[in-house]
Order: structure tokens, then C-alpha cells, then sequence
């Protein structure tokens, strides 16, 4: 995409600085400008100050921020710029929602849960005196509501916002922003926890309308994929910094900062390159050919991840799925879902939200419901529940949760939390268990200073080493990784799946690798299985379903992954 | 073990704030009043707690006499400290009994959390004061049964928060972690679950004590708790209100102990709860007083 | 939404229910022989026989349980031990009184808690906001007396002596014959349970203002007036509810120390006395009365809990 060509700035921040009321700098002097129709991406990681860049351009300042200096120029078609921090509040007010508006991350939170949503689309209307009678007003939010692809009709707005789905409420948030025909729209991470399906939708609407109405665009993300697919310009924004500003193509192609590369080498990619923060490629993506990964069937061996191949290994499966079935009352969670994890073999199960892919590996688990169908370890079937399986089984299935944040008991030190399943499930003695908890913690590059710490005091990507530390420290056969990336940074996510992939060549453990994101297939995967609506629809070497998809949806799936 | 790399920074960042401080100087005050006054009082004025003093109601000593000729001031100093004593024992009865059940209804689920609530809500439906009232109406005026009626009635109250701050913790990774490493119920209660309710329980502690030293001091004032001749704050009230605009003393004095032990504690207790919540701002809400009264 | 509250209703009548039972139950305390103990230990065997046939404590426990709670339901509350009169009677005058103290309080408190609240939640970290918090720490802190016995030394003695520190209507002339009586008690009572209200409603107050609902309505540049009378206000209205009523049952058991203090001829000052006199039907009237208040107070709260809640309320509406 190439900018539009234009000489005036609809929005321009210049040397924008916002502290926190106890004086520490949260913007350090953030310049940028957009123009008429142009989209300009403010990418950064938690924390960088993304978000108070973005509100800034409504005059607003969460709690506990105040604004030090700089100016955020506005200026609307013909009329003179408007100095948005310095006017006062009555017309600050009157710019918002109609000259400049807001898509929040969030929209179930934003949206009022006690109004409809025709109600809160006509507000705006209303309050800045759009259209001339309720009759014309009504007759905008049929129209907006159509422009974001939602029925138009009566009904339809007089929902609440609980009754709609989270990619629904979302385009009800764009078209309350678009409704009074802003000059300018702030976007902050619009579409996080969206589906890919529906965020390429989203996506779509976003760009028709800011090119049909020519409107500016300042897009929040920490998605570069997402900016590959929608913006014209970048900043790159680090601790409260523009760190690197240039066109998209310039930006992520050929970038000049460190932080910008790091960032752009870490995201994955569907063709196996990137996500990794040292050496570029894991193995020639590429050069397994297709025709013979699947002229071996069902063996893993080609899969590039599963390079230093594991023999004989690799054709016995140590985990196995059979006729899984869960249902709460009439809805079925899991239809006859079958598996198999072989020695040393990483399997990707990839679903999106509700697909079953959280049930399935809490079934294997032992957390799960009671479920029709069996799991079994090494031919040897488990019981349902933890407390039916034997030490020796549970030692054998470990499992490393989402969220790190969650995962490790706040009160423990990380080595107390690292030592717990071997005191409960061996008979290794104080010393012996001390000597396994420093080796494991040196395994996953855990500093072990960090070991008499509480979680509290790391971060988030040391937090998931020690997650995994505790899933290898009693030496299991499978491990089961359910999202451990989706509650990282990018750059964090990277160095996890790099590390995932050392610990699989340094230790054979066989994998059951749970997530949504199947860019990250070619790099920790040999075999997929992707579950929808409870089914394994489609399963295969990574090869096989990345190429040649035979089903609609994992068609559809890589269609709508936004590529770089 | 668990407990202690972490209680410290709870009860540190609680004591830094500015009104730990107002409330700990408080309470240390009225409880160094009540704790060394039997003992001292006798010796700073000469008289004991019931021998007589003087004419009744007269200005004499340094706080004049009750209207039985008693020397106020030496039965003020010795008349906290049942009072403490009973709030104390009423406060760690009602909290213990209260988080076990409310740890165990809310870890369990299932009948027998309905049945732990259940029961509660039939002893939340009294006013505390009022199920006291009942239970002395029938038994009489006994120090164990104010004892054992206060910390009765505490613990429904304590349970509805333990319970819920155990619910939301039920359900975390770490917990479940600890389920799939075989550990047995009572150790994921007692390891896993309660050092991460800890700050809740402190709570409700600091609350419940306030509010013990209320009622215990109320029912003492109604003549139905601390009974004659025991020199006693809430009783002394009661005696010497009839004399308040001659010999202000006899109320004065116990009123203004009283106050100043319960804003010290309350005090606490709100620092308690900022730390917890993990502000420093005075003025946060207590998680746990909308389940009060 | 309506079997909801159904539900919550058949949850209500359990709870009495049960209420009930362990009121019966409390009886069975007594030590020894309940007539002895009621009559003293001077009296006549004669004298215990008639109470014993009076109370029909020889009937076995299940059909006195049942004779008392169909007394309850056909408003035969039993007899008074002290006064020899039906429990009904000594209670009629003395049930308007206590309600005159109750809604006093409980409409001052409640608006003035309110309005506290909310001012405090809008100036948030500013002067004003400390204040308040401050100030409803400290009473908060306070028993019910300790607040009657400094209102009565500051307003009714000699400080500033402005208003009775007792109840001056004589028996039987109703107590609203004579205001001024009023007003300690209800400040009293009012002081006591503002400052929850006060915290809770700017607790959650401020809580609605950090929410993204709100943080939205000002993006979309609505007048502030309408963000918060639209938009903050009906989402606090739910959960100050709760604490709203389990305040105003409190006030129902703070009452009885308040009357005992100012003399006040209410139902507080007659469970005093019963206690004393270990009058047992009236203890047990009382104690009924005050519970049911408190359960009925309850479910008008969670009900008005339930019918804020777009999500349950939508569901009839779909």
C-alpha cells in the first residue's frame, strides 16, 4: 500500500510528553502525523505507551497522568487546525465523537452493558447534533450499522450489548465512531482477542472506510502482521519513544533500529522464518518437499522442527486419543476426537476460541469433566480424573498453562514452585530434588539467582521458563503446552518457542502443542490436527495441511493469518 | 514456610501507610491503659475498684466517685481489661471457625457448600446484637456464652468473605497445577489456598475485633454483659450516666477509651485493607465491609 | 428473571423458616425447669405447675414448636410473663415507635450517604475526598452508644443544650407528639450506618468512573451530566443496594441499644427489659420481629439487585 499523496496533516502530534502524577515519564516527546486516508500504525509492546499516545489525541489522559508538554494539532477538511490540548473543555468535548473518535480495545467493556446499542450509536448523534430529526438520525445508524456489515433493522438495535458476539460488538464500536463522519479515528488494538477470521473483517471495514471517507487513521497495535496488512506509515514506539518512523515497506522490510528488528524477526511466519530472536531461520523451511511428507503417511520424520530425526521412536505413539467425547448438557464440547502423540513427536492441536482445544487438553490432563472415550499413556489407559491416576502417570503427562501470571502459586519462591510435583510424585530425598530443581532451572536459561524469588519479582517470559521448568523438572514423556505464548510479548514469545525447540532436540520429550496461532506451525510442529466445533477436521504433517489444506476452513484459516 | 516469605511484606506495606500508624499509637494507648491498670491503679491512687472512695458522685481524687462513693479512676484503669479479653477470644473464634468453613465451602462446591451457606444465611438473618440477646435471654448474662455467642455470630460473616476469595482462587493455574501433582485436599487448603487468602483474612480480623469490642462493650452497657461489682468501661457508662452534667468522669473516661481503641483498630484495619488491595490510598474500599454488620 | 425471583423468594421463606426453628430452639436452653427459672426460686410448686400448663411445657417438643409457630401465623404471639398481657398488646404501641426511628434514619442516612458518596467518587484524591474518608473511618469505627453518649454530652448538656438527652412523652401519648425527642435518637442511628453507605457508594462509584463504559461515553464527547446520570449511576444503584439494606436491617438491632440510651419507649427498649426479666415469649417475638425485617430487606434488595441487571432483565425480554 503506498500513502495516499497529500500535503496536510489531518492529526499531528508533536513532542507530545505525559508523566505519571509521581513524575515518571510515560511519553517521552512522541511526535508523528497523519494525513487524510492514510493509516499510520503506533506499534509497541505492553507498557511502551501506546495507548496514552492514541487517547492523547482526544485531549484525554487516563487517571493518575498528567500531560507535561507538546501539542496534538486537528485539523478537520477546510477549517483552521484546532490545538486539541489547549482548547477548553466545552469544546474538546464537541471535537470528540465527531471531529475525532475512539475504537476501544476492548468492546465488551466499552460498551454500556444497560443500553442498547441503537441507543449508543444515537448518542453521539444526538450530542453533537447530527441530522436534522430522530427520523434522519435513526435513518444514519441503519445506515453506519450496514457500513460495518451488521443487519440494519430495528431489532438488531435494540440489542444489548451481551446478546452480540465479541466481532459484533466490536464493528457496533467502529460504527459508533464512524457514525458522525470523523476526520480522524483512534484504533487501539481493535482487534485482540478476535478470531483471524474475523479480524480480517474487521480489518476490511476499517480500511473501506477510511478510504472511502477519507479519514485518518492512528491504528494501536503490537501486531506487525496486522500493520503489513493495513497500514501506510509506522512508528515504532519503546518506553514512551518513537523509536523508528518510515513508510510500512521501509518499516518492515528494511528496519534501522535494533528494537525494530527484533521485533520484526520474532513474528512467525506461515513459511517457518522469523520467531526466533538469533539466527534467522530454524532449518531450510522449505526443503522438505511436500510429496514426501506425505508419501510417508503418518510418520513425522520430515517435519523440519524434528530435524535429528528419533528412529524407531517416532513410530510409537506415547500419548493417544481415542473416541474423545465431553458435553455439557445438549452442547457438545468434543465429538469423537481422536489423537496420537508419538515419542519425541511435537503435534500442534489448532483451533480457535471454542473450538474444544482447552477441553481436549484438560481431558488428557486429568482437570477435565467426565468425558466418553479414552486417553491413554504408552497403551495403558488413564483414568478421567487426577486423583485415579498413579504417581508414575502423572508424572509421565505434565502440563505448562497459558498464562504464567497464573500458573505459579504468588506465595511460593520459583524453586519451591519448580520442586513441588517432585515431592509429591517421586521418591527423590531433599538433596537429590535440590540438584534436579538448579539442572532443570539451567536448562531453561533461568538464572538461578532467580530461583529464591517469587514470581511476582520476574517477568512474564522468565515466569513461563519456570512454568516449564516445572513441566520438565520429573522428566515427563509428553508435555502438554496449552497457548503458552498468547499471554506474552512478541519478543518474549519468540525466545519461548526457540527454547521449546532447544528442550525437544537437547531431550526428545514428546509434545502436545495447544494454540490458535498456525503461523506457528512450521516452527514448533511435525504433525497438525485442527479441531473445530469439537471435530479434528482436518490432520496431517505440517507440510501436508499448510500446503495442500483439504478442508474449507483450514483454507480459510490461512487465508485470513496476516502475513508479512 | 509459605507463609512467611510473604506475611511480613503484606503487614510491612500495611504499616507504612500513614493512618497504621495513627491507629497503631491508638490502640497501643487504651490496650497499655487496659493491660497495666489493674495492676497500677490501686498503687496511683490508693483505692481498689470496690472499696469506697468517698461520698457518691463527688469531686474527690483525680476523677471523683461514682454514685456508689468508688473511686472512678482507679475502676476506670481496671475496667478494659475483660473487656479486651473477651473481644480477643470472641474475634479469634468467630475468624477460625469462619475461614474454615468459608475455605471449605468455597473449595468444595457443591452440596456441601450450599449447606455451609445456607446455614449461614440463617444466622446472618439476625442482627448480631439481637441473636446475643436471645442467647443471654435464655442463659443469662455469662462471660463464656458472650464469649461463644459474639464469635458465633462472627464467623457466618468472616465465612462469606473467606469463601469468596477462595473461589477465586479455586480455579487458578497453580491451584490446578497442584491437583495434578497429586496433592491431597487438605494440603491444597492449608498450602496452596490459604497463604493467597491471607490478605482478606487480616482483614476481617481488624474487623471483627472492632467490632467484638462493640458489642461486648454494648452488651456491658445494657446491663446484660460484664455484671456488678467488676469495674468495667461499658458497665461504668451505664452506672454514672445518670450523674453525667455533675461528675462527667465516671463517662468520659470510659467513652473515650472505648472510641479511641476502636478507630485505633478500625484504622489498622483500613491500612490493612490498602495494602492488600494493592494501593496505598486511604479511602479505598474494604473488600470485606460490604459484607458487614 | 421471574424464576430468579421466585427462586430468590423461596430461598427468603426457607431461611424464616429455619429463623423460626432456632427461636423455638433457644428456649430449650433454659437451664433446669424453664418455670423455676422464669418464677425464681421462692416459688410455689402450685405456681410452676400453672406456667408449665400456661406454656404447655408438657407437651412434647415438636407440638409445643407447632403450637407456637401457628400462634405466630395467626398473630398470637403468647403471653407476657412480666405483664400478664398478650405479647401483641405490649408490642402495638411500641412497633410505630421504633418505625418512626427506623425510616428517620434509614431515609436521612440513605440519601445523605448517597450524595456523600458520590461527591466523594467525582473529587477523587482531592481535599474533599480525604475528608470524607477520614471522617466515615473514624465513625464507622464507633459503637452505637459511644456515638449517643458524645451527641448527648455535646447537644444536651451544657456544651450546647439544644435537645433532650431522654424520651419526655409519658407513657401512652405517642412519641411523635413531641419531635424534639426525635432527634438524638435518629442522628444517632443516622450516624451510625452513614458512613458505609458512604464508602460503598464511592467505592463503587469510582469503580463505574475507571470503567471503559464510562471512559467511552466521554470519548464520545458527551456532556458530563449525562455520562454520569446516564452512564455511571445506574450501574452503582445493583451493588449499593445490598449494602444499603443490610445497613438498614442493622438499624434494626442498633435500635435496641439507641432506645435503652434515650429511654425510648420502642421494641429495642422491650427486649431489654423481656432479657431482664427473662420474659421468653417476648424475647422470642421480638427477636422474630427483627429477623423478618431483616429477611424481608434483604430480598427487596436483591430483587432490586436483580432488576438493575440488563443481563438477567433481558432475559424475559427476549
Amino acid at each position: 500500500m503506498t500513502a495516499p499523496a497529500t500535503l496536510t496533516h489531518t492529526l499531528a502530534a508533536r513532542d507530545l510528553r505525559v508523566d505519571t502524577v509521581a513524575g515518571h515519564p510515560v511519553l517521552k516527546g512522541v511526535s508523528y502525523e497523519i494525513a487524510p486516508g492514510e493509516v499510520l500504525a503506533l506499534v509497541g509492546e505492553s507498557g511502551s505507551g501506546k495507548t496514552t499516545a492514541g487517547l492523547a489525541a482526544l485531549g484525554h489522559f487516563r487517571r493518575g497522568l498528567v500531560h507535561t508538554g507538546g501539542a496534538i494539532s486537528l485539523q478537520s477538511g477546510a477549517a483552521d487546525p484546532v490545538s486539541v490540548l489547549d482548547v477548553g473543555d466545552r469544546e474538546r468535548r464537541q471535537l470528540r465523537g465527531s471531529t475525532v473518535a475512539y475504537i476501544p480495545q476492548d468492546p465488551a467493556a466499552s460498551l454500556n452493558p444497560a443500553l442498547r446499542i441503537g441507543k449508543q450509536i444515537g448518542e453521539v448523534l444526538e450530542t453533537h447534533g447530527y441530522g436534522a430529526s430522530d427520523a434522519e438520525r435513526s435513518a444514519r445508524i441503519a445506515e453506519v450499522l450496514a457500513e460495518v456489515g451488521l443487519p440494519d433493522d430495528e431489532s438488531y438495535r435494540r440489542r444489548y450489548p451481551h446478546e452480540l458476539s465479541g466481532g459484533q460488538q466490536q464493528r457496533v464500536g467502529i460504527a459508533m465512531a464512524f457514525a458522525c463522519r470523523p476526520s480522524v479515528v483512534v484504533l487501539d488494538e481493535p482487534t485482540t482477542g478476535l478470531d483471524v477470521t474475523t479480524q480480517t473483517l474487521v480489518l476490511r471495514t476499517v480500511a473501506a472506510l477510511t478510504t472511502e471517507h477519507d479519514t485518518a487513521a492512528l491504528y494501536i497495535t503490537h501486531d506487525l502482521a496486522v500493520v503489513a496488512t493495513i497500514a501506510h506509515r509506522v512508528a515504532v514506539l519503546r518506553n514512551g519513544e518513537v523509536v523508528e518512523y518510515g513508510s510500512a515497506d521501509e518499516v518492515l522490510r528494511s528496519p534501522s533500529h535494533a528494537y525494530t528488528r527484533e521485533l520484526v524477526t520474532a513474528v512467525p511466519h506461515l513459511d517457518g522464518t522469523g520467531a526466533t530472536d538469533t539466527s534467522g531461520s530454524v532449518t531450510s523451511p522449505t526443503s522438505a518437499s511436500p510429496t514426501s511428507a506425505s508419501a510417508s503417511g503418518a510418520s513425522a520424520s520430515d517435519g523440519p522442527a524434528s530435524a535429528g530425526a528419533r528412529g524407531d521412536r517416532g513410530r510409537r505413539p506415547v500419548l493417544s486419543v481415542s473416541g474423545l467425547s465431553v458435553s455439557y448438557g445438549d452442547h457438545h464440547v468434543l465429538r469423537d476426537v481422536s489423537l496420537d502423540v508419538r515419542a519425541g513427536e511435537c503435534v500442534m492441536l489448532l483451533g480457535e476460541s471454542g473450538s474444544g482445544k482447552t477441553t481436549l487438553s484438560q481431558c488428557v490432563a486429568g482437570l477435565g469433566e467426565p468425558h466418553a472415550g479414552t486417553v491413554s499413556l504408552a497403551g495403558a489407559p488413564l483414568a478421567a480424573s487426577t486423583q485415579q491416576r498413579t504417581a508414575e502417570q502423572l508424572r509421565s503427562v505434565q502440563y505448562v498453562f497459558q498464562s504464567p501470571y497464573s500458573s505459579l502459586n504468588p506465595r511460593k519462591t520459583i524453586a519451591q514452585s519448580v520442586e513441588l510435583p517432585l515431592r509429591t510424585l517421586t521418591d527423590l530425598d531433599a538433596a537429590a530434588r535440590r540438584a534436579r530443581v538448579t539442572e532443570t532451572l539451567e536448562r531453561v536459561r533461568l538464572d538461578p539467582a532467580l530461583a529464591e524469588r517469587l514470581p511476582d519479582e520476574l517477568s512474564g517470559g522468565q515466569r513461563q521458563r519456570a512454568a516449564i521448568a516445572r513441566g520438565l523438572v520429573t522428566t515427563p514423556d509428553v508435555l502438554l503446552c496449552d497457548e503458552v505464548t498468547s499471554a506474552l510479548d512478541v519478543s518474549v514469545q519468540a525466545t519461548i518457542i526457540d527454547l521449546l525447540c532447544e528442550l525437544r532436540r537437547e531431550l526428545g520429550t514428546a509434545m502436545l502443542f495447544v494454540t490458535h496461532n498456525i503461523a506457528l506451525a512450521r516452527h514448533v510442529a511435525d504433525r497438525i490436527a485442527v479441531l473445530r466445533g469439537g471435530e479434528v477436521i482436518e490432520s496431517g504433517t505440517v507440510d501436508e495441511v499448510l500446503d495442500f489444506p483439504s478442508h474449507e476452513y483450514t483454507r480459510e484459516l490461512l487465508a485470513n493469518t496476516p502475513r508479512m | 514456610m509459605t507463609a512467611t516469605t510473604t506475611q511480613p511484606t503484606l503487614l510491612r506495606r500495611a504499616l507504612s501507610l500513614p493512618q497504621a500508624k495513627i491507629g497503631l499509637t491508638l490502640t497501643t494507648v487504651v490496650v497499655a491503659v487496659a493491660v497495666l491498670g489493674p495492676w497500677v491503679g490501686p498503687w496511683l491512687t490508693g483505692h481498689d475498684t470496690t472499696g469506697f472512695a468517698g461520698k457518691p458522685f463527688q469531686s474527690g481524687g483525680i476523677a471523683g466517685t461514682d454514685g456508689l462513693g468508688r473511686d472512678v479512676l482507679t475502676r476506670f484503669l481496671a475496667g478494659g481489661l475483660t473487656l479486651l479479653v473477651y473481644a480477643v477470644l470472641a474475634t479469634a473464634l468467630g475468624l477460625v471457625l469462619g475461614a474454615l468453613l468459608g475455605m471449605l465451602a468455597g473449595y468444595s462446591g457443591g452440596w456441601l457448600d450450599s449447606l455451609i451457606m445456607r446455614g449461614s444465611d440463617v444466622l446472618l438473618s439476625f442482627p448480631q446484637l439481637v441473636f446475643a440477646l436471645l442467647a443471654i435471654a435464655m442463659i443469662g448474662p455469662e462471660g463464656w456464652l458472650l464469649v461463644l455467642v459474639i464469635g458465633i455470630t462472627h464467623a457466618p460473616r468472616v465465612a462469606r468473605v473467606a469463601r469468596q476469595s477462595t473461589v477465586a482462587v479455586k480455579d487458578a493455574d497453580f491451584i490446578r497445577a497442584a491437583r495434578m501433582y497429586a496433592m491431597p485436599r487438605r494440603r491444597i487448603l492449608l498450602r496452596e489456598v490459604l497463604p493467597n487468602i491471607t490478605g482478606p483474612l487480616m482483614v476481617e480480623l481488624g474487623l471483627r475485633l472492632t467490632y467484638s469490642i462493640g458489642y461486648v462493650a454494648s452488651l456491658s452497657f445494657l446491663g446484660l454483659g460484664i455484671q456488678p461489682p467488676t469495674a468495667d468501661w461499658g458497665l461504668m457508662i451505664n452506672e454514672n450516666r445518670i450523674a453525667l452534667v455533675v461528675e462527667p468522669w465516671g463517662v468520659l473516661l470510659p467513652v473515650l477509651a472505648i472510641a479511641v481503641l476502636t478507630v485505633g483498630t478500625n484504622l489498622i484495619t483500613d491500612s490493612l485493607a490498602s495494602a492488600a488491595a494493592g494501593t496505598s490510598k486511604s479511602g479505598e474500599p474494604h473488600p470485606a465491609k460490604e459484607a458487614s454488620a | 428473571m421471574f424464576r430468579l425471583i421466585l427462586r430468590r423468594l423461596a430461598i427468603s421463606v426457607a431461611v424464616l423458616w429455619l429463623v423460626t426453628l432456632l427461636v423455638f430452639v433457644a428456649t430449650l436452653l433454659l437451664p433446669g425447669d424453664p418455670a423455676r427459672a422464669i418464677l425464681g426460686q421462692q416459688a410455689t410448686p402450685e405456681r410452676i405447675a400453672a406456667l408449665n400448663d400456661q406454656l404447655g411445657l408438657d407437651a412434647p417438643v415438636w407440638q409445643r414448636y407447632l403450637d407456637w409457630l401457628g400462634g405466630v401465623f395467626t398473630g398470637d404471639l403468647g403471653t407476657s410473663a412480666a405483664s400478664q398481657g398478650p405479647v401483641t398488646e405490649l408490642l402495638g404501641g411500641r412497633i410505630g415507635a421504633s418505625l418512626v426511628l427506623l425510616v428517620g434514619a434509614a431515609v436521612i442516612s440513605t440519601a445523605g450517604g448517597l450524595a456523600l458518596g458520590t461527591w466523594s467518587a467525582l473529587r477523587r484524591g482531592r481535599a474533599v475526598d480525604h475528608t470524607v474518608s477520614g471522617l466515615s473511618l473514624v465513625v464507622a469505627a464507633l459503637p452505637e452508644f459511644v456515638i449517643g453518649v458524645a451527641l448527648i454530652v455535646v447537644l444536651s448538656t451544657t456544651v450546647l443544650p439544644l435537645f433532650p438527652s431522654v424520651t419526655l412523652a409519658p407513657p401512652g401519648e405517642p412519641v411523635w407528639s413531641q419531635p424534639i425527642q426525635l432527634v438524638l435518637p435518629i442522628l444517632t442511628l443516622t450516624l451510625v450506618v452513614t458512613p458505609y453507605i458512604t464508602r460503598m457508594m464511592r467505592a463503587t462509584m469510582s469503580e463505574v468512573l475507571d470503567s471503559g463504559y464510562v471512559e467511552m461515553a466521554r470519548l464520545k464527547g458527551l456532556p458530563e451530566r449525562v455520562v454520569i446520570t446516564r452512564h455511571a449511576v445506574p450501574h452503582a444503584i445493583g451493588p449499593v443496594a445490598q449494602v444499603i439494606a443490610i445497613q438498614l436491617a442493622w438499624l434494626a438491632g442498633g435500635v435496641v441499644v439507641v432506645e435503652f440510651l434515650f429511654r425510648y419507649p420502642g421494641i429495642g427498649q422491650a427486649l431489654i427489659d423481656a432479657v431482664n426479666n427473662r420474659d421468653v415469649e417476648v424475647v422470642q417475638a421480638i427477636t422474630l420481629l427483627i429477623a423478618g425485617v431483616y429477611i424481608v430487606v434483604n430480598l427487596i434488595a436483591d430483587i432490586v439487585g436483580i432488576m438493575t441487571n440488563p443481563k438477567l432483565r433481558a432475559e424475559v425480554a427476549r
